[in-house]
């Protein structure tokens, strides 16, 4: 049963890949007119990232989501409001610290501000804005998806947090850096990526179905866009002062 | 051969480095707190090595087929000879670079519909909303969203116009179109821009950032690069809040025609 399941998702997960290949060789052979250089390489690169997007949707179903789901049932069973935000901080901490992409994202600003000389271009000066960096962009994030959970809990509405986090970027933006723009702009959807995105769907969808007077559909969602939000607040408060 | 098994052993060390501090979090609440046996652990546990091989081989794989075609592509489609101007002239209208935005736009299109994050939110929120939302019409709506983000983020790096228009812009108008979209779609709809940049939408459109600010002249590759991902995350917000006010105006419609 595993494996024919493992069969059909592959299936599946071809098509879904089949508009990128589309589109590329499309573009390849009929714009650009010239062969895609190394073939075979290529072919294969694609049967690994079939493979692997398989496994991984495979595996989300089984752990990820579950737990997370499970997780949520029991927090608002047992009913510690305490306990239940301090899961949810953690959780947004550690999904975000580890993220691949931030920890690049992060070297990178660390290279502009050495270059732009707001900080001095020693090896170390660098490293600890880059680690300052990645703790404020996790510090916001792990904030943001408490304030989501608080909000679920008190049936506030989706939406409002979005727009004061809207607010404030557009009030912030002209007395930030304007080199740091991009980059704070950017930090938000980077941290909050592979891990984080499944993990707080399954926690905020899980609540609002366990929570009394929640309907999953118009209070489970809406937590992860405040988290790609929040860090850009932050990202460009810290250019600000730095 | 042996090479490179070493090398996507490390790769899976890595990814699993990364899993980490998550999985503390989890294994650490769930023991200590809610005090209770993990169901089924031997289920969870195959799933978290699935995860974590899943995206090991992925990320090689991207590595391997579409990372270097991707930035191959974004350097060719901006050479003078493809553009077929007179290297006499020294500034290129943004006009002249057509095929990129054609570009950016279908890539944006076909990478969000291949996004295994969006794949499995979208089934999700098929299914919590009992088919009201469908998951292939709500990935459809992302992919228009996020590839009108790419082409307009393209247009910005040829341009060199200021990137905090285009975002202020885009929140003012993603806030006045959730004051009059039905409320059970504005948490799915605000989360799909997030939920679309992730594991195939980020490190591709970076590459197509990076590439742009590089090949085109004048902009400078290190900052340019930077604020595509903000497009991409935008974007799809605003197409899924006009797919559902479209649906709901159809809907109204046929409702009214009716006798």
């Amino acid at each position: 049963m595993f494996k024919k399941r493992f069969i059909n998702q592959l299936i599946k997960s071809f098509f879904d890949l089949s508009p990128i290949l589309a589109v590329v060789i499309s573009f390849q052979v009929l714009i650009i007119r010239q062969s895609i250089p190394d073939v075979s390489h290529f072919v294969i690169g694609i049967l690994f990232v079939l493979v692997g997007l398989t496994l991984f949707i495979q595996g989300l179903e089984l752990s990820l989501f579950p737990l997370g789901e499970s997780m949520a049932y029991a927090f608002a069973r047992k009913g510690s409001l305490f306990w239940l935000l301090t899961f949810a901080f953690c959780l947004g901490f550690g999904a975000a610290i580890a993220e691949p992409a931030l920890i690049h994202i992060a070297q990178q600003a660390a290279e502009l501000a050495a270059k732009k000389s707001l900080i001095s271009p020693s090896l170390d000066t660098k490293n600890s804005y880059a680690l300052g960096f990645r703790m404020i962009v996790a510090v916001s994030i792990g904030l943001a998806i408490l304030v989501g959970v608080l909000r679920i809990i008190k049936g506030w509405p989706a939406h409002y947090p979005v727009f004061y986090a809207y607010a404030l970027i557009a009030l912030l933006t002209p007395f930030a850096p304007t080199d740091i723009l991009g980059i704070a702009y950017d930090s938000g959807c980077i941290a909050t990526s592979t891990i984080t995105v499944p993990l707080v769907t399954a926690l905020g969808v899980g609540l609002a179905t366990a929570i009394k007077g929640r309907n999953p559909m118009t209070d489970g969602f809406g937590l992860l866009v405040f988290a790609s939000l929040t860090p850009i607040i932050s990202v460009m408060l810290y250019g600000i002062i730095v | 051969m042996t090479e490179q098994l070493v090398e996507f052993f490390l790769l899976l060390l890595g990814t699993a480095r990364d899993f980490i501090p998550i999985f503390m979090v989890l294994i650490g609440f769930h023991l200590f707190i809610i005090r209770k046996a993990i169901n089924n652990p031997k289920k969870i546990f195959t799933g978290f090595i699935f995860v974590l091989l899943g995206i090991a081989v992925f990320l090689k794989g991207l590595e391997m087929a579409l990372f270097p075609i991707g930035k191959l592509m974004a350097t060719q489609l901006t050479t003078i000879e493809f553009l077929g101007i007179n290297t006499l002239q020294k500034t290129i209208s943004w006009q002249s670079y057509g095929w990129v935005y054609v570009f950016a736009a279908s890539l944006g299109f076909a990478v969000a519909l291949a996004e295994p994050s969006l794949l499995a939110i979208a089934a999700k929120a098929e299914q919590i909303s009992g088919g009201t939302i469908r998951a292939l019409g709500l990935r459809i709506a992302v992919g228009v969203g996020l590839g009108v983000g790419l082409a307009l983020g393209a247009f910005r790096i040829i341009t060199g116009t200021e990137l905090y228009f285009y975002i202020i812009s885009g929140f003012a108008i993603a806030t006045l179109q959730s004051l009059f979209t039905p409320k059970f779609i504005i948490g799915i709809a605000f989360d799909s821009g997030t939920v679309t940049t992730t594991m195939i939408t980020v490190p591709l459109v970076t590459a197509l950032g990076a590439g742009l600010a590089q090949a085109i002249p004048g902009r400078n590759p290190v900052l340019d690069g930077f604020g595509l991902l903000a497009f991409a995350s935008l974007y799809p917000i605003i197409a899924v809040l006009s797919y559902a006010q479209i649906a709901q105006w159809l809907n109204k419609r046929s409702l009214s025609s009716k006798p």
